[in-house]
């Protein structure tokens, strides 16, 4: 694959996180409630520097979680081999809870939709956000992000491909073609 | 470096022998995944769902029945629990007639226990469906030996290097020989002790070291196995007398104290209080023997799920 283009280098990463974590803070009214949760590989260490931006910013913390979606994948019996299973881990029960969802990218949806049902299995959640670094279009269900951090027009043969330092070394996005 | 392997390379899991240490890490390491999902308020995740996985235990089993049953469950499979009694085995139908019919209603997988040693691997050849060896006569019960390492890691964080003491009959367990498969591949030390008429010739050849006294067994270990006594063997024991052999091999507090700092005392199940272990020790500070139950749910959810991706792949 070729790198088309790259989006983000690491200074306008950070600065779209920070964004986000603002836009969080203010569509919230204050932190009341707020629970971020990544979902695994890549939402993980960008919901632990959206939650650390609002704990700069606010002074206070907000409870971090991690949620493994695998399992509720719409496409288990057709993908070989299986997916690697973690666990999932959240900080206290969500129950009446406002939830960040927090992922890379925002493409056809499904893996959102997964999220929303493995997350509705530990409780209901008094309301469910989702925000993304990347929105990439071509949604193949009625799914929207509620916090982005680039919208980015794709063709459907590109691939958006997020690098953060925390697992890859390096923060940077790229546009690569197949 | 080499990528960590992420499925399994057979569409059953017959035994420990034919793993690799890569696919024992690859399941221990799912487990872990899957022991959470026990502890949700919701204990379920949709992924077998749609897929029928069948019991057929034709031999006594609570424990291992019910706990594949419950991580069928928790995995939103369908089951089907067939047993000997009461069926059509006991009007003479033949292993593999039960099984081509059973085969007729296409399900995905069938967890076996069989008293014939080999039964699981005759239905594996000739049938589709994923077969999970659940207990085969004196030959292996994986799945036994897969939680009792995912304990022993939990514990003490690994398997490599640790002591594991194995007492008991070691010439009928299926358990031990899994178990002995299964730690010498991950490179433990492995040891077993019992009254020389239990004990198989030539067990060493197997990697393990024989001693024939408990305190010997004891001396220094990090994990301690204690085996079943077979009461229904009864009167045709090999050694004199149940008494005699809680005096000579049971598991006390006081012989304990010859093992490492923090030692580990596990049990596979169903217990002979006062025969292989005294119930201070059962019921004391080592004992990890309803972690190995809780921890089976979690190891089999794992295997179930990593073999039920295998039709996939097809």
């Amino acid at each position: 694959m070729n790198v088309k283009k790259r989006l983000l280098d690491s200074p306008r990463m950070t600065r779209a996180i920070r964004r986000m974590a603002i836009e969080i803070v203010e569509k919230n009214r204050g932190l009341r409630d707020l629970i971020i949760v990544g979902i695994r590989s890549r939402g993980v260490p960008i919901g632990e520097r959206i939650a650390k931006e609002i704990e700069t910013m606010e002074g206070h913390s907000v409870p971090f979680g991690v949620l493994d979606i695998t399992l509720y994948r719409d496409d288990l019996t057709t993908i070989a081999p299986q997916p690697v299973v973690k666990p999932t881990k959240l900080p206290e029960p969500i129950d009446d809870k406002v939830v960040v969802l927090v992922d890379d990218v925002l493409y056809t949806g499904r893996t959102v939709r997964a999220a929303m049902d493995a997350l509705i299995d530990f409780g209901r959640p008094k309301a469910v956000m989702l925000a993304v670094l990347i929105d990439r279009g071509h949604r193949e269900l009625p799914i929207h992000a509620d916090v982005i951090g680039k919208t980015v027009p794709t063709d459907a043969d590109e691939v958006i491909k997020v690098r953060m330092a925390e697992l890859d070394g390096e923060d940077e996005v790229l546009i690569m073609e197949k | 470096m080499r990528a960590a392997q992420t499925s399994l390379s057979s569409k059953d899991l017959l035994g420990i022998e034919p793993l690799t240490p890569e696919e024992i890490t690859l399941i221990l390491d799912t487990a872990e995944g899957f022991k959470e999902v026990s502890e949700r308020p919701v204990k379920k995740v949709p992924a077998l769902r749609g897929q029928l996985v069948i019991n057929l235990f034709m031999e006594a089993s609570t424990r291992t029945r019910v706990s594949f049953e419950i991580a069928e469950k928790r995995l939103s499979a369908d089951t089907l629990n067939f047993s000997a009694s009461g069926s059509s085995v006991e009007k003479g139908e033949t292993l593999i007639d039960t099984a081509q019919n059973l085969m007729a209603m296409h399900p995905d997988m069938i967890v076996i226990r069989h008293k014939h040693p080999g039964a699981p691997k005759m239905l594996a050849d000739r049938l589709p469906a994923s077969i999970i060896n659940a207990g085969d006569g004196a030959h292996e019960h994986p799945t036994q030996a897969l939680l009792d390492a995912f304990t022993i890691r939990e514990r003490l964080g690994r398997l490599h290097g640790v002591n594991v003491s194995i007492i008991g009959d070691i010439a009928h367990s299926r358990v031990v020989r899994s178990n002995i498969h299964l730690l010498t591949k991950m490179k433990a030390n492995v040891t077993v002790a019992g009254p020389p008429t239990l004990m198989p010739v030539e067990v060493e050849r197997l990697g393990v070291r024989v001693v024939h006294s408990l305190d010997e067994a004891i001396e220094g270990a990090d994990v301690i196995m204690m085996l079943r006594i077979q009461l229904e063997r009864q009167g045709k024991l090999s050694f004199p007398s149940l008494r005699e052999y809680y005096n000579t091999f049971g598991l006390t507090p006081e012989r304990l104290h010859r093992a490492r700092e923090g030692v580990v005392v596990m049990h596979p199940g169903p217990m002979n209080r006062g025969v292989e272990i005294a119930s201070d020790v059962a019921d004391g500070p080592w004992s990890v023997i309803l972690d190995q139950v809780t921890n089976g749910v979690a190891v089999r959810m794992a295997v179930l799920y990593l073999l039920g991706g295998a039709h996939a792949a097809e």
